[in-house]
């Protein structure tokens, strides 16, 4: 009887340790830590088209744009549907951290030169269960343009905006924006204009192909406007490659800053003032991610 | 008496049955691709690893979104577009390690066959490795190829190009007794 209780145990004590070792991978799997999870990739570049999107660069990248806006295609094959005519901003970009971009940038049309910084104040992510992300930009504009008819001052010379960026990533191919923005301009082009604007930036981008997008880009303007000016719209197809985003698109606005292409877009795109551009960035990471144990 | 010697009998059994599993306590998964344009080197310190020395039975999991990368945009890029690491979190090894001795120290040649399993697709592989075992610690080292269309990871042909079709994996894992 003793044997064989001691027999019993031997065996259940066996049996336990055998099925113990049964299928290590499920325990794996069980035990493995939750990595963190935030929610990457919700517009593939720093631009949505015109407009900044909620992406912003990790600590220690730098980005170099060059964007283009060509003439208006229609004005024909004279000037090559308006590839005669270009329209060109160089934009640095660092990331000091992960949340706080700065960046500084040169746009041939109206001469501006604009600073801005970019900071991320909620992070969409899956885990700590954030739906939107949330980017607060704040940028500054002067335009050196000569204008020996007007009396012109380095103030004059001024535009501000701040915008609030609000995202959501749906899913991996639809992620949505909305930008509420307020624009002021020390000098606007008649009395009749207010120097302040209010508008709503609405956009988006379906993924076509994992490395391909359409994107869409509105931005309605609050209060009356003057009648030679609309509101900025864009259609873009983006294409990443791992360290460079193409952006190729259509807009009526010719301006590549905030100051200058929601209040002052002069292109009527449903009359076919349609201006062909493109942004390009390349990424260079400046400090290394720290790597191994 | 009868009790203590029950007991002694149990503790001994389970002590017996736990004395050849081992459990990974450092980690470190690297792949390295070579190509024209640039090259590509990623480093994963969360895989974990369990081993039973006794049945020879080796399971790893490698969390993909725990791949390092030096640039973060060539992070994104590859969790988004190579490895769908939302669809696919995690890769794979789960087989049985021959070749080794527990009773010989130091460095051997053990072989592991199994199936392998990234990117949703599972695989039958042999892998051989360094096998060093000492003080109640295991290391496991193997240096292998990847082919990166027998997972049926897409590399995108357009534009450019920057991840070679042979991605070359190195592990290290250390294990201890537990």
């Amino acid at each position: 009887m003793k044997h064989f209780l001691l027999g019993a145990l031997c065996f259940i004590g066996i049996v336990f340790s055998v099925s113990g070792q049964d299928d290590l991978l499920k325990q794996l799997e069980k035990e493995a830590e939750p990595i963190e999870d935030k929610t990457a990739g919700t517009f593939k570049g720093t631009r949505l088209i015109n407009g900044h999107s909620v992406e912003v660069r990790e600590k220690g990248t730098l980005d170099f744009l060059i964007s283009h806006r060509f003439g208006r295609i229609n004005s024909g094959a004279y000037s090559l549907f308006g590839l005669d005519e270009s329209n060109i901003r160089f934009g640095l970009e660092y990331a000091f951290i992960d949340r706080f971009t700065l960046g500084v940038g040169r746009n041939s049309f109206m001469k501006v030169y604009d600073g801005f910084f970019k900071y991320k104040i909620l992070q969409q992510s899956g885990q700590q269960k954030v739906p939107i992300s949330l980017v607060w930009f704040s940028g500054a504009a002067a335009n050196t343009l000569k204008r020996p008819e007007l009396l012109m001052n380095f103030e004059r010379r001024l535009g501000f905006t701040h915008q609030a960026l609000i995202s959501r990533k749906f899913n991996e191919s639809l992620s949505l924006q909305l930008a509420p923005s307020y624009i002021h301009r020390n000098l606007v082009s008649s009395s009749m204009e207010e120097n302040g604007l209010y508008a709503l930036g609405l956009g988006g981008r379906y993924k076509i192909t994992p490395g391909t997008s359409l994107n869409l880009e509105y931005f309605y303007r609050f209060g009356d406007q003057t009648k030679n000016t609309f509101n900025a719209l864009a259609i873009g197809f983006d294409i990443e490659t791992g360290g460079h985003v193409f952006q190729l698109h259509l807009t009526n606005a010719q301006s590549m800053t905030e100051t200058g292409f929601i209040p002052a877009t002069t292109g009527d795109f449903f009359g076919g003032d349609i201006h062909f551009g493109f942004n390009i960035s390349r990424t260079f990471q400046l400090k290394e991610k720290e790597e191994g144990w | 008496m009868k009790v203590v010697v029950i007991l002694v009998l149990l503790v001994g059994c389970c002590s017996l049955s736990h004395a050849q599993s081992f459990k990974s306590t450092r980690s470190e998964t690297t792949f390295f691709s070579s190509a024209p344009l640039e090259d590509i080197k990623a480093t994963n310190t969360k895989a974990t690893s369990l081993f039973n020395g006794e049945t020879g039975a080796i399971a790893f999991f490698v969390p993909i979104k725990a791949f390092q990368f030096s640039k973060s945009l060539m992070q994104q890029h590859y969790n988004e577009r190579f490895m769908e690491s939302n669809k696919y979190p995690q890769a794979t090894f789960e087989g049985k390690l021959t070749g080794y001795d527990l009773d010989v120290s130091g460095v051997q040649e053990a072989l592991a066959v199994g199936k392998m399993t990234i990117h949703g697709v599972s695989r039958d592989v042999k892998i051989k490795g360094q096998f060093t075992h000492g003080s109640g610690r295991v290391k496991m080292e193997s240096k292998f190829p990847i082919k990166v269309a027998d997972y049926d990871i897409d590399i995108p042909k357009v534009v450019f190009y920057n991840i070679a079709e042979e991605v070359e994996v190195t592990v290290l894992f250390i294990y201890e007794e537990f």
